[in-house]
């Protein structure tokens, strides 16, 4: 392959196309006037973030995020926005406090986070690498998950239950 | 080489983009999918985490553990929120939040 071949197909180049995806189509979720279209940006989104796990080597984590996130999750959004049928948003002033107040707030995180990143020289070196030999992702989480994790997990399991039983009984006509 | 506070830069303005959706949007979806957003922020950089502390050639598989609660718990989450709008917009026929200010002080 030609050097340049070699520096497109590299992990560098990958990572920063799919940052900017889920940057990008996640500022065009926070700024669409309709719902569908804010929908659909954030499953655009959802799918390069979990190409950003592919690229850490947490394959069943991006997998899940794949069926589950960008599967189940936005589907339910897309349609209780059509169930509702939601029209494009009105224009309507946004209060400056609230405007001045936000703005501030987000201008603050941003810059504690360059801060932090910067006073810490730890994070700039590569990652270190992993064993030799195939990664047995599935099988590693399934260890973890049902050794060490068997407590949380039986406990998820009554949190589902709950929560499909608050659906079904918020979704009840009689709700005064 | 990518390294681990690219990605941690990546997943604090994915987490801040979440949260100006939530100061500054006004329609209860859209504050909601902002919620989503923050949620995978963090799902990103727990991620990183767990990828940069590596425990015998493997990833620390704690920090991806807690990725998967974290997704099991939102998916419950946003099932019982749209059940909410759903009542809400039934009730008041609207999802704007300036117009569902009966608990407001």
């Amino acid at each position: 392959m030609t050097p340049i071949l070699y520096w497109i197909f590299s992990a560098r180049v990958f990572f920063w196309i799919f940052s900017a995806l889920t940057l990008g189509f996640g500022a065009a979720t926070i700024l669409n006037r309709n719902p569908v279209a804010s929908a659909l940006s954030l499953v655009v989104s959802l799918l390069s973030l979990s190409a950003l796990f592919f690229s850490l080597e947490a394959y069943f984590i991006a997998v899940i995020q794949i069926l589950v996130y960008a599967g189940a999750v936005m589907v339910l959004f897309l349609f209780i926005i059509m169930l509702l049928d939601i029209k494009a948003e009105q224009r309507r002033p946004l209060s400056l406090p609230v405007l001045f107040g936000g703005g501030a707030v987000i201008g603050l995180f941003i810059s504690q986070i360059t801060l932090v990143l910067r006073s810490f020289p730890a994070g700039n070196k590569p990652f270190p690498p992993l064993a030799a030999g195939p990664l047995l992702d599935a099988q590693n989480i399934g260890m973890t998950l049902f050794s060490a994790y068997n407590l949380p997990f039986q406990v998820v399991g009554v949190l589902i239950l709950v929560a499909s039983i608050g659906v079904v009984v918020l979704s009840t006509r009689e709700l005064k | 080489m990518v390294t681990l506070n690219d990605y941690l830069l990546v997943s604090g303005l994915l987490f801040s983009l979440g949260l100006a959706g939530v100061l500054l949007r006004r329609n209860v979806l859209i504050i909601f999918m902002a919620l989503e957003l923050m949620l995978n922020a963090a799902n990103l950089s727990l991620v990183a985490f767990s990828r940069f502390g590596t425990l015998n050639g493997l990833p620390n598989y704690n920090g991806q553990m807690l990725v998967f609660f974290i997704i099991t718990v939102a998916a419950a989450e946003v099932a019982v929120g749209l059940a909410l709008i759903v009542a809400l917009y039934r009730a008041r026929q609207t999802t704007h939040v300036d117009d569902l200010n009966s608990l407001k002080f």
